[in-house]
């Protein structure tokens, strides 16, 4: 789906979209947008005046004048409206492509008559299936165990490389789809029906019939709203002041020179920025439960992000081998290669890389594999009459001691001096013996330091999220640069921490998976659930990464401003329109009576009628020259927000005032050749 | 020439050495800092608090302070029409002045009250001296009505600002008592000084030189001044007001006074950046007003110095400018200042005649009015300011990617209603008003001819100006209007009864709505309002809404004028 990103106008859309213009002239639809509605009935009034001069009515000038502002005051109602049709093709295209994409995997349907498992794809699953999950298959569907108790490599999902333990009854019991099981069985039944995606919703979203105007969009309605008002006020009072200078002013200059000065550039636009900005979610594989969502997004203060996944990569790598002294440094080389042979696990893989032995001359014989269990968390192997253990310091320790060895002080002080640098310390015991300790590192991502730096110049704190003691979360912290962390981090830790932010005014934005986040998601101004997380999670969110990439929460705020901004500068370039539009049409309104106000036609327009028209064409030609800029939206920098908003009153204001002056004067060129 | 552009900088450079520290005893007064005023003046405010049995302590809601404000001023007015319509038989009425008709005094006392003093009548022959005390009263009245609902509104800026936004019976009071009083009495001395009559004895009796016996008016004039000016009320207490030889003799009262009116407006800024201790907040703020100021100052003076081209062509020399209904003690540049200064606040008095000024300067005066909150009255200018501020933080809050804030509150659709609704009241009333006198003019030339005392273009101007002058609360006139008729002083009573309460309201509810909200600690993505750029941007958007909308009037009043002239 990604090939799609750069194309702006789909396939097929464009004609989809014109036609859906003309259908949405509905005044119904139309009252939604005021702006717009104003130049609908400015349209209709049109109408009326060029059917009366084909009857006869001398007083408004030559019919062909008429007609062409007529038209033209059409055309700018076709436009505006097809702009919204083309953003809500483009969301409904990309909805689309992304349903049929969906990743598909095979599962093993339990059949209660029989017994036996039968193979299905996992798109066939139906709410309140029962599939069975033996080590190393992914999990279907989300469901909950039923049977059983396995241990889950989530890190997929979750990012955390510790693998978790999930059995049936209490409140471990849910599973996520696209986790794997690393070891025994379990029997889970489905919870989540399949076609209740959120891509249905989004649908709904894009396609407008649910859209909900954000608080941000009703208040800059408002604002618009407002304007026209002004410009309401300002021709109802023109028409007796005209007659009492004894200028009087012909219907369609009235009518143009309202439309002129209602902000119908960005009255026009208005829905299609919305919708693009939902689109662009969509195609940054976010779904949106709301508009609103991608706008709070827009104005997050505080980030909490998983430590593993996020800022290291998903999971830690063996880094060095400290033997005990005393021990010859081969021997724990070769002691640690064989207790991770039968290892799956991700660091016990490490291992055997960094060792980099030639694992066929190594091998014993019938050696008898002691698989990692969650009972005693310790793995290895036996042969002869060797045997051969890796684990935890405290699960080692027991070993040792029970076999009434004494566990060497030296071990506590390699392990605490890792633990310092950020590190995790494995301990390889053989017959019950230490012999040395395993050092395994997380990997910073490379390139996460200056997505950092792009937040904190946003204005954003970075807070690391991690089950890792204090130290070595403080060391990971500081390598990775964010701003703050919380360690040995318990679900209700990260609630407490958002609950206190919020309270202080900030708001927070977290990315989680399981049910234990599910609290936090809902207590988030911005919950950001993995698609592979739990149901729970997913409803307490407010949006549903298709990626699981725990990093998404950074476009996501860059989409949020992104709306906001695109809005804002079409906005100003909206109003800085009417002062040269104002040049141009109020001499033009005045100058047969009043000659001397030749000195206000500051841009030399050739006659009346031409300055009117091309003011009017300027107006209805910048809403599809926008279109681009709507749907792509302006592109965000993190320069601060003083220079920012320089940069753009440059761009957008100045430019504003400018490009019509340039622009109506080049059209007049060529509307003079008539007019 | 030199010497009076020399006059005007002088004017303007002692402005600011007095409004700053000004500003920063203001905002000491209305934030219940030690002051040193305390000891000596600190029991008459105890005292008003007893008679009137004010609770100092007490802070009421926004709501309140409004409902406070609005039933004060209800009995204010009620009192004055029982003044204004019987002071013929009523005491301090040496020379016998008549009672004023029903619709004049309604349309007196609403703009008295209003801190507006538009004038449909001549105080030398309209006032009996009780009747000018009353009027004086309410000078000192509105300008602290002002300045305590600008106060409240400061209270609903702080940061931590809670439900409870002061006291506005306090505010006035001390404002009153602290600042309007002492001041009042240190300009009325020098005018005094300088031979501006203040007595109860009636009309003075001379001769002139032929031998004939001659009335001069007069009265308690020298306090009446100094309030008139600085509460930036405007009300002459003569007809020519500030023009007139008595109540602005010399060219050393005339920089008093020109002084006097920007004063508080510009000290109103800093006393914000005292009591919310933001200072930075307040210099762009002046800097903006500044630059809106000097943007329509320094056309006037210019178009002045240079005189009038119809003049010139009748081969007459005009080396002292445009001198055409101005004072020779003035002069040119002295008089297009003070034009600017009373329009760009909402005083209203004038030294010279407006409605002779060249096209450019009656322009930049409409102007002032239009925007009303370059400086703008005493604490209703700021209140003006405020509701564009809220416009401006709108719209460059969606430019930098955030949902808007000021200081630290979310400006959202409720506030948006509210200060768009206030940022059009000002323009529909000017237009409609305009339009529907040019409406009944166009309809029946012939009734309506004694309105005008020009034709066309001109004309315009003088009926734009009247209903600008009303709106804006300001209270000068282009004058060569009949305005004594009924048509005008309901038609501006109602405009001025309008647009001083709705835009007080407006903003005091945008304040306290948005004291009410969770203040949002400053970050990097913050978009800082202190800065040039903030500035910029709150410059263009009262540029557009005021300007914009008035443009079109512009063209067929002054600008016309203009282009028919040069």
């Amino acid at each position: 789906m990604k090939n799609s990103e750069n194309t702006l106008f789909p396939k097929g859309a464009i004609s989809a979209a014109l036609k859906s213009a003309f259908y949405k002239l509905d005044p119904r639809l139309m009252l939604r947008n005021p702006v717009m509605f104003l130049v609908e009935v400015g349209t209709l009034v049109m109408l009326v005046v060029c059917v009366g001069i084909a009857l006869g009515d001398q007083s408004q000038g030559s019919l062909a004048y008429n007609i062409c502002v007529f038209v033209l005051l059409f055309l700018t109602l076709i436009f505006a409206n097809f702009a919204e049709a083309i953003a809500e093709a483009r969301g409904k295209a990309q909805a689309d492509s992304l349903r049929k994409t969906r990743s598909e995997t095979p599962a093993k349907l339990w059949d209660d008559s029989t017994g036996k498992v039968k193979l299905i794809s996992s798109s066939e699953l139906k709410k309140g299936d029962v599939f069975v999950c033996t080590a190393d298959d992914i999990i279907p569907s989300d469901g909950e165990i039923i049977e059983g108790l396995a241990t889950i490599d989530e890190s997929a999902i979750t990012g955390e490389s510790a693998p978790v333990i999930r059995e049936a009854g209490g409140d471990k019991s849910s599973v996520t789809g696209g986790t794997k099981v690393l070891s025994d069985q379990i029997k889970v039944v489905v919870t989540a029906s399949q076609g209740e995606s959120f891509l249905d919703k989004m649908i709904a979203l894009v396609e407008g019939a649910s859209r909900q105007k954000t608080p941000n969009e009703i208040a800059l309605t408002i604002l618009l709203a407002g304007f026209s008002l002004v410009f309401i006020i300002v021709i109802v009072s023109l028409k007796p002041m005209s007659s009492f200078a004894q200028a009087p002013i012909a219907i369609a200059a009235f009518i143009s020179l309202f439309v002129c000065l209602i902000p119908t550039t960005i009255g026009g636009l208005l829905s299609a920025i919305g919708i693009a900005g939902m689109d662009r979610a969509l195609r940054a594989n976010v779904v949106t439960k709301s508009g609103r969502a991608v706008e709070t997004a827009g104005d997050i203060d505080v980030l909490l992000l998983d430590k593993t996944g996020t800022i290291t990569i998903g999971n830690r790598k063996a880094t060095a081998f400290h033997p005990l002294s005393g021990v010859d440094p081969q021997h724990l080389l070769r002691a640690s290669v064989l207790s991770s042979l039968a290892d799956t696990t991700p660091e016990g893989k490490s291992i055997l890389e960094l060792a980099n032995l030639d694992l066929a001359k190594l091998t014993p014989k019938d050696p008898v594999f002691v698989k990692f269990s969650a009972e005693t968390r310790i793995s290895g192997l036996d042969f002869e009459q060797t045997r051969i253990r890796k684990g935890a310091i405290d699960a080692i320790r027991r070993l040792v001691e029970n076999a009434g060895h004494s566990f060497p002080d030296q071990i506590l002080e390699l392990t605490s001096k890792i633990s310092n640098n950020g590190g995790t310390p494995l301990v390889v015991a053989e017959n019950e013996q230490v012999l040395g300790v395993v050092e395994l590192q997380d990997i910073i991502k490379t390139g996460i330091r200056e997505r950092f730096e792009r937040l904190r110049k946003m204005g954003i704190k970075t807070v690391m999220v991690t089950g890792d003691n204090p130290l070595t979360a403080k060391y990971i912290a500081e390598q990775a640069g964010v701003d703050d962390f919380i360690a040995e981090a318990k679900p209700e830790d990260k609630m407490q921490y958002i609950r206190h932010e919020q309270a202080e005014g900030r708001l927070v934005a977290m990315m989680g998976d399981g049910t234990n986040d599910a609290p936090a998601l809902a207590q988030a101004n911005v919950g950001v659930a993995m698609n592979s997380g739990t149901q729970a999670a997913k409803e307490a969110g407010n949006m549903v990464d298709l990626d699981n990439d725990p990093t998404k929460l950074i476009e996501v705020v860059e989409i949020g401003k992104q709306l906001l901004m695109t809005r804002g500068a079409l906005t100003t370039f909206s109003i800085a329109n009417d002062v040269a539009k104002y040049f141009a049409i109020i001499p033009a309104l005045f100058i047969t009576a009043i000659p001397a106000l030749q000195g206000l036609n500051v841009m030399q327009l050739h006659s009346p009628e031409s300055a009117i028209l091309s003011s009017v064409i300027f107006n209805a030609l910048i809403i599809p020259a926008l279109i681009p800029l709507a749907l792509r939206g302006v592109p965000y920098k993190p320069i601060g927000a003083s220079a920012l908003l320089r940069r753009n009153l440059l761009l957008y204001g100045l430019g504003g005032i400018i490009a019509p002056f340039v622009g109506i004067k080049l059209i007049d060129l060529l509307v003079s050749i008539w007019f | 020439m030199w010497q009076e552009i020399l006059g005007v900088g002088l004017m303007f450079a002692l402005l600011l050495l007095f409004a700053i520290p000004l500003g920063k005893h203001i905002g000491q007064v209305l934030n219940f800092e030690k002051n040193w005023s305390d000891p000596f003046l600190g029991f008459i405010d105890r005292l008003f608090y007893r008679i009137a049995g004010i609770d100092e302590m007490q802070q009421v809601s926004w709501q309140n302070n409004l409902k406070a404000m609005l039933t004060i001023n209800a009995g204010w007015f009620v009192l004055s029409m029982l003044v204004l319509s019987n002071m013929s038989w009523l005491p301090l009425n040496p020379d016998g002045i008549a009672s004023m008709s029903p619709d004049l005094a309604f349309n007196t006392s609403v703009s008295f009250i209003t801190n507006t003093n538009l004038q449909h009548y001549s105080g030398e022959t309209g006032l009996s001296y009780l009747g000018q005390m009353t009027l004086m009263l309410w000078q000192f009245i509105s300008a602290a009505t002002g300045m305590a609902i600008c106060a409240v509104v400061f209270q609903g800026m702080r940061e931590r600002a809670s439900e409870k936004l002061g006291n506005f019976y306090v505010f006035f009071v001390r404002s009153i008592t602290r600042v309007l009083l002492p001041l009042s009495i240190l300009a009325a001395s020098i005018y005094v000084f300088q031979g501006v009559p203040m007595t109860f004895l009636g009309k003075a009796l001379t001769e002139n030189l032929q031998g004939d016996g001659i009335e001069i008016s007069r009265g308690p004039v020298a306090a009446f001044v100094a309030i008139k000016q600085l509460g930036t009320n405007g009300g002459g207490f003569f007809g020519p007001n500030s023009a007139h030889p008595l109540e602005n003799p010399t060219y050393l009262s005339n920089m008093v006074e020109t002084i006097s009116i920007l004063l508080i407006p510009i000290a109103m800024l800093f006393a914000m950046g005292h009591v919310l201790k933001r200072r930075k907040l307040a210099w762009t703020f002046f800097g903006v007003m500044c630059l809106g100021f000097l943007l329509l100052l320094l056309p006037a003076i210019a178009s002045e110095l240079e005189g009038n081209p119809a003049i010139a062509a009748m081969g007459i020399q005009q080396n002292q400018g445009s001198m055409e209904g101005k004072e020779v003690r003035f002069g040119a540049a002295a008089s297009a200042y003070w034009a600017i200064n009373t329009t760009c606040t909402s005083n209203g008095s004038v030294n010279a005649m407006h409605d002779s000024m060249t096209p450019l300067t009656g322009m930049s005066a409409m102007l002032g009015m239009m925007t009303n909150c370059f400086f703008g009255g005493v604490g209703v200018g700021f209140l003006n300011f405020y509701v564009f501020v809220i416009l401006a933080v709108f719209i460059s809050g969606l430019m930098v990617g955030r949902t808007p804030e000021f200081l630290g509150k979310k400006i959202e659709a409720r506030e948006m209603k509210i200060a768009m609704i206030i940022a059009l009241l000002h323009p529909l009333l000017v237009m409609l008003g305009t339009g529907l006198a040019t409406y009944l003019y166009a309809q029946n030339p012939d009734a309506c001819a004694a309105w005008l005392s020009n034709p066309g273009s001109h004309g315009f101007s003088q009926m734009l100006y009247e209903f600008c002058s009303a709106s804006a609360n300001n209270g000068s006139g282009f004058e060569g209007l009949g305005d004594n008729t009924l048509f005008w002083n309901l038609s501006t009573g109602l405009i001025i009864l309008t647009a001083r309460y709705l835009p007080i309201i407006g903003p005091v509810a945008i304040a306290g709505l948005l004291a009410q909200k969770q203040y949002i600690p400053e970050s990097a993505g913050t978009l800082r309002t202190d800065t040039a750029t903030f500035g910029t941007m709150v410059f263009a958007v009262i540029f557009i809404i005021a300007a914009l909308a008035f443009f079109p009037t512009l063209v067929l009043g002054p600008l016309t004028e203009y282009f028919m002239l040069y």
